[in-house]
């Protein structure tokens, strides 16, 4: 942060005769004296001080980390390590190295490759879904709507509803006897009542709840983004003839895209919460198509297999690896473009 | 660029300005060839026209707004309905409850091919309670004490959560931020991916190191690794990097040391953010599941989130003030806090 402040204090370890020369950046034999000696112990002196400069910035830097870095590495680094370690190993007690077989199983395991599949395929709607709705939801509100605000809190409301208090609600609506069913909302789909919790229809289910919970939040960072845009630009676009739809995807688009990473990210992250959600409506053992991750693991857990657990972590951690890194990896690319 | 050319260039400019200059006619525009009545006659039509195209995009603009405050409107009730509903049920007694309701959760407990779809078709959504009581309360705080336990169980650990994470996130952003180097941000990186982690993947090193620490099945179990979960610290580096660096200098000048630039200037400039990443952890761990069934097989000290899924039909008398009285702390912060809120989520979403 601080470049120049480097050469301002470092003077003071320098004798006055060179101070000035020092101050004004000039390389160092150009300085008043030619004395090799002095030169010397002015570039010791410089060298010192750079060191303790070094020495001192980087023990600010740990030590402010220390706190965070101590416990991130024992409660998170260490043990991922550690599950690394066990994922190759034969069982808890039987450190033989084993290779790939436990990957193998896990992966050829229809309970984890159910729940993998329902996990991403929730997560691969859920995610677009929510940035595309909650865009629309904010450009609603932006759009010069009276009490503006007021429609800001209601829909940012459920996102600090706990999950926990709601599913009394959400069970008298999806249940068998339920109001949808009452209301006719079975219809949609077929003529019967429908269980909506142990049907093909549980995802679209679970969908609305998180839409429902999340909608709020995104809307909220996508109105900040669309605020920031300065109203000159669009002036002038407006001036220069470009419409309502040129607009949006020319100009807004634009200035919204780190704000449409940022939110793809976040609901990425509430999508593997849901499980919370279904557990709670559900329990341990839900309808098919709402296996998820979190449930083969809290089942497996049960049988004490840590190996195999280890390495279905493992795989979990590599794909949100590779996820996460796709998705820099595109915002990065994209950013390039726009900007040239 | 050649010199010639640009000298030429600028030569048949000024020539070609001289020629407009004195070739340049005055053409009559179709205006001025108008006389007096028949320029009256074209003001009259455009007024008219005029008139009618505000008029009739007053109408779209009326119309566009009409639809857009009735989605709104439409949303915003789907978003409400279900506090309000909880919130109305809550006030209902024992008896209408189980009268309203009882179809509901009989088919929930797996009677539902034999008995309760005999009964009434749907359960029974009163706007207006036959009489307000709070008799569910009363039951709920003065019988049954284990509902007052779990409540403590939620709080004891959420609080620790929230302000450990909190402090130890200050730091650690601060020194994220302030002392930024290009090593350095690898290890910022691994951090951020550590946030991205879902908790299916934590939970088995989680599970591992409680039982190499010997606290499995009590609350640090839960507590410490919510204390060092990095998810503050990505946000709030954001924030600190914002901080202009003339401030630091400045306070620097004046002789402050490093810590005093760190709570004089640091931390209250990203108050806002401090609060509103409060509320957001206090929200998120006050919603938790996953981490008590796992790491808590004691059902003494499951919090409250836990509990409320295992209510059965004998309790739904109570389950309506309960799931009330859960949701109320963090209703009551939103309500106070929603400024901060709305703020700090505001500009972690801005670059």
């Amino acid at each position: 942060m601080s470049d120049k402040n480097d050469n301002k204090e470092n003077n003071i370890n320098i004798k006055p005769k060179e101070r000035e020369t020092a101050g004004e950046k000039q390389p160092i034999t150009t300085a008043l004296t030619t004395d090799p000696a002095r030169l010397a112990a002015m570039k010791a002196a410089k060298k010192r001080f750079h060191r303790r400069r070094r020495l001192k910035d980087w023990g600010m830097f740990t030590g402010y980390l220390t706190p965070s870095l101590v416990g991130v590495m024992i409660f998170f680094f260490l043990p991922l390590l550690m599950i690394l370690k066990q994922s190759f190993q034969k069982s808890s007690n039987n450190p033989q190295f084993v290779g790939l077989q436990h990957y193998e199983k896990v992966l050829s395991n229809d309970a984890f490759i159910q729940a993998a599949k329902n996990t991403l395929t929730f997560s691969g709607i859920a995610v677009p879904l929510a940035v595309i709705l909650a865009l629309l939801l904010a450009i609603l509100l932006n759009s010069g709507i009276p009490a503006q605000s007021v429609f800001r809190s209601i829909l940012l409301n459920p996102m600090m509803v706990p999950v926990a208090s709601v599913v009394l609600i959400w069970q008298v609506f999806f249940s068998y006897n339920g109001v949808a069913n009452g209301w006719g909302f079975n219809h949609l789909f077929e003529p019967d009542k429908i269980d909506w919790l142990k049907s093909d229809y549980a995802q679209i289910v679970i969908l609305v709840l998180f839409l429902w919970k999340n909608l709020g939040y995104n809307m909220v960072l996508f109105l900040a983004a669309l605020n920031n845009i300065d109203a000159e630009i669009l002036e002038s676009a407006m001036m220069d003839g470009a419409g309502a739809l040129k607009r949006f995807f020319s100009i807004k688009m634009y200035f919204l895209s780190p704000t449409i990473f940022f939110v793809a990210i976040m609901s990425l992250i509430n999508s593997f919460k849901i499980f919370r959600e279904v557990y709670l409506l559900t329990g341990d053992h839900p309808y098919p198509t709402l296996y998820m991750l979190q449930h083969f693991m809290n089942n497996a857990f049960k049988n004490l297999e840590y190996n195999k657990l280890s390495a279905g972590a493992i795989i979990m951690c590599v794909v949100m690896i590779a996820i996460v890194g796709i998705l820099f990896f595109a915002e990065m690319k994209f950013d390039a473009d726009v900007e040239g | 660029m050649d010199t010639n050319t640009s000298q030429s260039r600028r030569e048949a400019a000024s020539q070609a300005r001289r020629k407009v200059n004195i070739k340049f006619v005055h053409e009559p525009s179709f205006f001025e060839k108008m006389d007096e009545a028949e320029k009256e006659e074209f003001f009259k039509q455009e007024r008219v026209r005029s008139m009618r195209v505000r008029r009739s995009r007053a109408i779209l603009r009326r119309i566009t707004l009409g639809v857009g405050i009735a989605i709104a409107c439409a949303v915003s009730i789907l978003a409400i309905v279900p506090v309000f509903y909880t919130f109305l049920n809550s006030f209902m007694s024992s008896a209408e409850i189980s009268h309203n309701y009882g179809v509901i959760f009989q088919s929930l407990s797996g009677h539902v091919q034999q008995g309760a779809s005999y009964l009434a078709e749907t359960p029974r959504m009163t706007v207006v309670p036959q009489r307000v009581t709070i008799e569910q309360y009363k039951n709920l705080l003065l019988m049954s004490p284990t509902y007052l336990l779990k409540f403590w169980n939620s709080i004891i650990l959420v609080v620790p959560i929230v302000v450990g994470q909190m402090a130890v996130s200050c730091l650690a952003a601060y020194s994220f931020a302030r002392y930024r180097r290009k090593r350095r941000e690898v290890l910022f990186f691994s951090y951020i991916i550590l946030m991205l982690m879902p908790f299916q993947v934590t939970l088995v090193p989680n599970y591992m190191i409680s039982e190499q620490l010997g606290i499995l099945n009590t609350r640090w179990a839960i507590i410490l690794p919510g204390i060092f979960s990095t998810f503050a610290i990505f946000l709030l580096t954001k924030y600190m990097r914002q901080i202009p660096n003339a401030y630091i200098e400045a306070a620097k000048l004046d002789g402050a040391r490093e810590w005093q630039i760190f709570t004089r200037i640091a931390v209250p400039m990203c108050s806002s953010a401090i609060f509103a990443l409060s509320i957001l952890l206090f929200i998120d761990y006050w919603n938790m599941v996953e981490q008590p069934l796992v790491l808590l097989t004691d059902a003494e000290k499951q919090p409250m989130s836990v509990f409320l899924s295992q209510i059965n039909e004998a309790e739904i008398g109570i389950a309506f003030a309960a799931s009330a009285l859960y949701m109320i702390p963090p209703l009551l912060i939103f309500l106070w806090g929603e400024e901060y809120l709305v703020e700090g989520i505001s500009r972690s979403g801005v670059k």
